[in-house]
């Protein structure tokens, strides 16, 4: 049973399955980016990065799933905003996590602030962002999905 | 050979027409591995009151927005700075969507790296009514040689 969201309130973690290079081309393939620094070995060093990097939306989507997790199916999601600050690379192991930074509560439900953020294996901080949704009371009833 | 980014500060692409397929919305969750049944379970999404399976956070990214008219970005010295959406209402598979991009501004400066020009770039997703469904912000770094 969730209670109501509480300001301090971590959210996940969510550890993810290693990054591979499998992944980065499904992500090309399933968002349209074909920049060949995410898929090619031979450009991405040639561009000086030493090899294939992720596309920082994949590691964006991993911190939606994070919120998505969290707030359920019939949370609403009104606002999401990352700043990339690290590479990711194929094998890094990324974890999601977030903390409630305020609460409001209205008629139909809560709407919730948080702060998210992603580390990779080393603990360096690869996203940094800031997500507000909307939870309604039906779904504070009923169980969460939790990840 | 300067680009001239600032000259294109304000203009817009035509929007394109996309529409939203059940397939996309998986191979996406796919790639992310991302198993959340409103992806991939159309039962599921219907019993939460969604018409169809819905769209994960960052699916827009997977959208065409067309091109300001004799704007290209170049492939090469291009950095992912930050992004950001606002979300007006969930978007599922069967929509039909307007979707176009602007250039709302361009920073210049001068870093470590050389040149590095900040350009912020709107994409707008507006349904068959004309309604603004979401709104992304990317801000896209151009270090030049």
């Amino acid at each position: 049973m969730m209670e109501k969201y509480t300001v301090g309130q971590t959210l996940g973690p969510l550890v993810k399955p290693p990054v591979t290079k499998i992944q980065l081309v499904r992500y090309a393939g399933a968002s349209g980016d074909f920049n060949p620094i995410h898929t090619v070995d031979e450009f991405a060093v040639a561009a000086g990065l030493g090899g294939v990097i992720a596309h920082g939306m994949l590691t964006m989507g991993f911190v939606g799933q994070l919120l998505t997790d969290t707030m359920g199916p019939q949370g609403k999601m009104e606002s999401f905003s990352v700043r990339f600050k690290e590479m990711v690379h194929p094998g890094d192991v990324i974890t999601c996590q977030g903390r409630v930074t305020h609460r409001e509560d209205v008629a139909s439900g809560q709407r919730v602030d948080c702060e998210v953020w992603a580390i990779q294996q080393e603990g360096k901080q690869v996203v940094t962002g800031k997500a507000i949704f909307f939870v309604p009371h039906s779904s504070l009833q009923n169980e969460q999905r939790s990840s | 050979m300067t680009i001239d980014f600032a000259a294109f500060v304000g203009q817009a692409s035509s929007p394109i027409r996309n529409e939203v397929e059940k397939g996309a919305i998986r191979r996406f969750a796919q790639a992310l591995g991302d198993t959340n049944p409103l992806y991939w379970n159309e039962d599921y999404a219907r019993s939460m009151g969604y018409k169809s399976v819905v769209a994960p956070p960052t699916f827009s990214r997977t959208f065409d927005y067309g091109t300001i008219a004799d704007f290209a970005l170049p492939q090469e010295g291009l950095i992912h700075g930050d992004q950001s959406f606002t979300y007006y209402a969930p978007i599922v598979a069967g929509d039909v969507l307007y979707c176009s991009t602007q250039l709302l501004q361009v920073k210049e400066r001068k870093g470590r790296l050389g040149r590095m020009v900040f350009l912020v770039l709107e994409q707008s997703v507006k349904d068959e009514q004309g309604n603004l469904r979401l709104q992304e912000q990317t801000t896209v770094i151009y270090t030049a040689p």
